[in-house]
């Protein structure tokens, strides 16, 4: 199985896609898409209850990528687990042979499907690194020696697009400090902005994937600009979206525009596609 | 202060349900200043129980129903409206119920009127800002005085997450991200340091409940 440690240290472009667990326990759909993917990607990134909405565990789908031959992308938000738990499944995924983990915060549950549920929050994503961090040297985060620890590859998630930045870029340097070896950053749409990050960011010893976010309509754009925090498409893209015959087509086809200008400079593209895996493959190779 | 809000009339007729005779508290303080528990609010909510059937024995507003020996006396000083009543309805905070349950005893219960919801700054008349959650391990000398565990919807500690967009909380986005005040005071005062460095996960042993504090020099006299 290659890896996306391999990948990202030999220098060549690598491409990660995001893969949803489903809403349930039928994992047909998902192994189809894992499938699809496996030979086309670096490595896949598993949600963890996307936008709070309860699926099945990332772990158990990490677990079921791997199977498939398929390096996954372990991904573990501060939202539905204390401390205790965070680090019992880290070394849990770790035992199962998970060698990626993605540390982020997580949606707030008043996004999801579940709003009467307590937000954990008891760590945030730049002590999740740490944790991480403490766990791949041996000990529990109080220092305690572990019989046994973890290896993870740690990776970690930037807003390139952050307004303000400043407040954005400590951050991003608190979890390099804390650990992180890699970014995949939130969608992007203003690749000179992006390439200005990426000047800044090459500076230190982390590999940046950029995010894609395949735009499915115009509509979408529309509902993402509204509704998803932190997400601003810009309104050419939603012009040449919305003139379009086929929105989907035209939706895979910027995203191929934007992997390629990233392949210009960039370590990676990291592709979320949001229940349309297969317009991956396709996203790939109109990048050529 | 402390925050309340009335709750509704239908849960307080369950509450009353087959207790006819109620006696009902006030509070002169933080229930006053929300007018969920003055004069007025008592008054209103006697009318609106007796026009229910019910007989109001007797009614106090006591200056701070949370002390607990200050209804203690109260109850020893209206013995008698007392004794003749099934159940308390409290128009006040959590422990103004609270205060009013103990003195009661086993024998009689005492209801919430209202929901507890926050301490509060009064930041102009009639309005009131979620300032503090009480945490008991402050880090307010690290956040120039604005509180991430009560400003920030997940009590981040690290900065703003990735959903903030343009200085506003991706949880509400008429508010503004914790973060980027507690960034913009700290850079004003010429204290980014303080951002940079990392914040260690919050020490929670301090907030086991229930909480209690004696203050010594006071028990003494
Ligand atoms: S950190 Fe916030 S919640 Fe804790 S005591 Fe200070 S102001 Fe209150
Ligand atoms: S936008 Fe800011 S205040 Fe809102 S949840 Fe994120 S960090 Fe907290």
């Amino acid at each position: 199985m290659h890896t996306l440690k391999d990948s990202l240290s030999s220098k060549k472009f690598t491409i990660t896609a995001e893969i949803c667990p489903p809403k349930g326990t039928d994992v047909s759909d998902f192994l189809k898409k894992a499938q699809l993917l496996k030979d086309k990607i670096a490595a896949a990134n598993v949600t963890d209850n996307q936008r709070a909405v309860m699926r099945l565990s990332s772990l158990a789908c990490s677990v079921l990528l791997l199977k498939q031959g398929l390096d996954p992308v372990f991904q573990m938000t501060c939202r539905d687990r204390n401390r205790i738990a965070i680090q019992s499944d880290i070394m849990g995924a770790w035992t199962l042979g998970v060698k990626n983990i993605l540390a982020l915060s997580g949606d707030h549950v008043s996004f999801g499907d579940h709003r009467e549920a307590k937000a954990v929050f008891d760590l945030d994503s730049v002590q999740l690194v740490q944790v991480i961090n403490k766990l791949n040297s041996g000990t529990n985060m109080k220092e305690t020696p572990l019989k046994g620890g973890t290896g993870f590859f740690i990776g970690a998630v930037v807003a390139p697009e952050a307004e303000p930045w400043e407040p954005e870029m400590i951050k991003f340097e608190k979890k390099i400090e804390a650990g992180a070896r890699f970014f995949q950053t939130q969608a992007i749409y203003d690749i000179d902005k992006f390439h200005k990050f990426y000047e800044y960011a090459r500076k230190f010893d982390v590999k940046i994937l950029g995010g894609i976010l395949l735009l499915k309509s115009a509509k979408m754009a529309h509902f993402l600009n509204t509704n998803v925090p932190g997400v601003t498409v810009p309104k050419h893209l939603i012009d040449e979206l919305e003139k379009a015959k086929d929105q989907l087509e035209k939706g895979i086809e910027i995203a191929a525009r934007q992997v390629k200008e990233l392949k210009k400079f960039c370590d990676g593209a990291h592709i979320m596609a949001i229940g349309q895996e297969e317009s991956v493959v396709k996203i790939i190779e109109g990048a050529g | 202060m402390i925050i309340t809000k009335k709750k509704d009339f239908s849960k307080i007729l369950e509450y009353l349900k087959g207790r006819d005779r109620v006696y009902l508290f006030g509070c002169n303080s933080c229930a006053e200043q929300c007018e969920t528990g003055g004069e007025r609010e008592v008054k209103a909510m006697a009318e609106l129980l007796e026009k229910q059937g019910k007989k109001i024995t007797g009614s106090s507003i006591p200056d701070e129903t949370c002390y607990s020996m200050l209804i203690k006396k109260h109850f020893r000083e209206d013995k008698n409206a007392i004794e003749k009543t099934d159940a308390f309805l409290v128009l006040a905070c959590g422990a103004g119920v609270k205060a009013v349950a103990d003195a009661a005893g086993d024998e009689k219960p005492a209801f919430p009127a209202l929901d507890s919801l926050y301490l509060a700054n009064v930041t102009r008349y009639g309005h009131f800002f979620e300032g503090c959650s009480l945490c008991g391990d402050c880090v307010l000398g690290e956040t120039g005085g604005i509180c991430p565990h009560t400003q920030c919807p997940k009590g981040l500690l690290n900065g703003p997450c990735g959903g903030m967009a343009n200085g506003k909380c991706e949880v509400n986005m008429e508010n503004d991200c914790a973060w980027i005040l507690i960034y913009k005071r700290l850079k004003a005062q010429g204290r980014l340091g303080a951002l940079k460095r990392i914040a260690s996960p919050k020490d929670y042993s301090n907030g086991v409940k229930p909480r209690t504090v004696v203050v010594e020099s006071r028990i003494k006299k």
